[in-house]
């Protein structure tokens, strides 16, 4: 399968990718990993008249940095290099746990996460673990402009970047250390997109009970949402399972699945509460939060 | 009044190219050519460089046949990477190890000795696919667990075996580029 002919450009500064988005505009499409973009234009659901190849821009846009209060990732950072990273592992493990559940290995060693979150994919995994991670993006085209995650998605595919602009980092802000955390991706099989997936961060207040939270939820809407009505239900408290029970069930309240391939609707809304259960009993348990058990008869 | 030329703006070269020259070292020889930047680096190995061991499955980046370990795509390592779902174009520059270049002096490689070993294929299909995965994975991780293996070869499908004589074919191959130092 061939993708449509095109004329193809590999800049190797930034201002150059900005002049060649301003002279092309619609009748072009950046390449990163070209894992989302590939297949889409070899299947032809795409044609771009000119695809401007990133490549030559990895020295710049590929790095993970560790700050006093933040990680600040580049967009062209693959998921592998965040999959295989020390530092993440040990302040922000959510992040490499995300990566290691995408696709396959040889997809995570050509996919980035700046792509991943750019593509919108309604199921992708990033968007939903950086909206738990109150992550903020970079966004350069004739100035440069910071959106957080919360307004930068706005539907299947689309989200608040314009054609002329590119999103150059990802800053998020380091969850304090002790903090829980969660990511549950349920998938029919090895290496496919998911049916539900949900990120938690819990943390604790040292005295068994929940300073904040925040819970994630994607897949199941167009865009991927924060629950914070559920959010609010736990926070300040000391959780038991029927409290778990019903902020799983106010955190699925929001989803609207469709049916498809990978489930029904009703199935899909059933799941949400069961990953988001799981996910705030793995997140509460990391944060060292204990949850006292209630019988059921 | 002369009349004076007025100089009209000359347009701009086109920035974006029809063709594209792409050098690459495949197996340690250099390949030079002109090609469309539409061409896949699947069909650039098999159809103008003529090495047909990297297959062509699904065509749709899931079943990893046409798996091949490219470097200093990041870092300066070797990398698996499925090559129906690259350009040529974006490997410009770089080498390329294909499962042809796997056997040196006419000794196979331990991973292809361990799968003969082992009848770790049936078919031989996914063979070139799993392996150049496998030997992606042992570069990473030289000592895998069998979790560690399942989860590397998991963008690899076989329509045969049922994967036990694969993995066990890796877990032989492991130890024996330990043992020996092997890598490529
Ligand atoms: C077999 C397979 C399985 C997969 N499984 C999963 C999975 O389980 N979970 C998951 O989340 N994803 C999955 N993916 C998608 C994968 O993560 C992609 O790598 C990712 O969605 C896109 O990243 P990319 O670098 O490949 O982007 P590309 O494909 O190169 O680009 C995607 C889009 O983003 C734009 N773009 C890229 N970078 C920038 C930038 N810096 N600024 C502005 N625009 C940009 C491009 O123009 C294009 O429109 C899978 C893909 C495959 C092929
Ligand atoms: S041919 Fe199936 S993944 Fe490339
Ligand atoms: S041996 Fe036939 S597909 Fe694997």
């Amino acid at each position: 399968m061939y993708p449509r002919k095109f004329s193809y450009v590999a800049p190797s500064r930034v201002e150059e990718v900005l002049r060649l988005l301003k002279r092309y505009g619609d009748e072009a499409k950046l390449l990163a990993g070209g894992h989302s973009l590939l297949p889409m234009m070899k299947l032809r659901i795409i044609g771009p008249r000119v695809v401007i190849d990133l490549k030559n821009l990895r020295e710049r846009l590929s790095y993970i940095r560790d700050g006093a209060r933040a990680v600040r990732i580049g967009a062209l950072t693959t998921h592998a290099e965040i999959e295989l990273s020390d530092m993440l592992r040990r302040e922000i493990p959510l992040l490499p746990e995300t990566a290691r559940l995408i696709g396959d290995m040889q997809v995570r060693n050509m996919g980035t996460v700046g792509g991943s979150i750019t593509h919108a994919d309604p199921s992708a995994d990033w968007p939903v673990a950086m909206l738990a991670l109150n992550a903020t993006f970079t966004v350069q085209g004739a100035r440069k402009r910071l959106v957080p995650a919360s307004k930068f998605f706005k539907g299947p595919f689309t989200t608040a970047l314009k054609p002329t602009e590119l999103l150059m980092e990802i800053t998020i802000p380091k969850p304090p250390k002790g903090h829980g955390w969660s990511w549950q991706k349920f998938e029919r099989k090895a290496g496919d997109f998911a049916t539900v997936n949900v990120a938690v961060i819990a943390i604790p207040d040292g005295k068994s009970r929940v300073k904040d939270v925040s819970i994630a939820v994607g897949s199941v809407n167009p865009v991927p949402y924060r629950a914070t009505g559920a959010e609010k239900m736990l926070r300040g408290k000391r959780p038991d399972a029927e409290l778990l029970k019903s902020t799983a069930e106010a955190a699925a309240e929001p989803a609207e699945p469709t049916s498809d391939l990978r489930g029904s609707a009703e199935y899909k809304k059933w799941l949400t509460k069961v990953m988001v259960r799981r996910a705030l009993e793995e997140a509460l348990s990391r944060a060292g939060i204990p949850v006292e058990v209630v019988q059921h008869a | 009044m002369p009349r004076r030329r007025t100089q009209r703006p000359r347009p701009a070269a086109e920035p974006a190219q029809d063709m594209v020259s792409v050098r690459v070292r495949i197996n340690g020889v250099e390949y030079s050519h002109v090609v469309e930047p539409r061409l896949l680096l699947v069909n650039y190995i098999r159809d103008v460089v003529g090495l047909t061991g990297t297959h062509v499955g699904c065509d749709t980046s899931h079943c990893g046949a046409c798996t091949v370990l490219v470097k200093g795509l990041w870092g300066d390592g070797w990398m698996a990477v499925k090559s129906c779902t690259l350009l040529a174009a974006q490997v410009d520059g770089k080498e390329i190890l294909t499962i042809e270049g796997l056997a040196k002096n006419g000794e196979l490689h331990p991973l292809q000795r361990a799968f003969w070993e082992n009848h770790g294929l049936q078919c031989g299909f996914c063979t070139p696919g799993m392996i150049m995965a496998a030997l992606g994975l042992l570069l990473r991780n030289p000592n895998p667990t069998r979790e560690e293996i399942k989860w590397g070869i998991s963008g690899n499908l076989c329509r045969c075996t049922g994967y036990v004589n694969i993995i066990k074919s890796i877990e032989d191959a492991a130890k024996e580029m330990r043992e020996k130092g092997v890598t490529i």
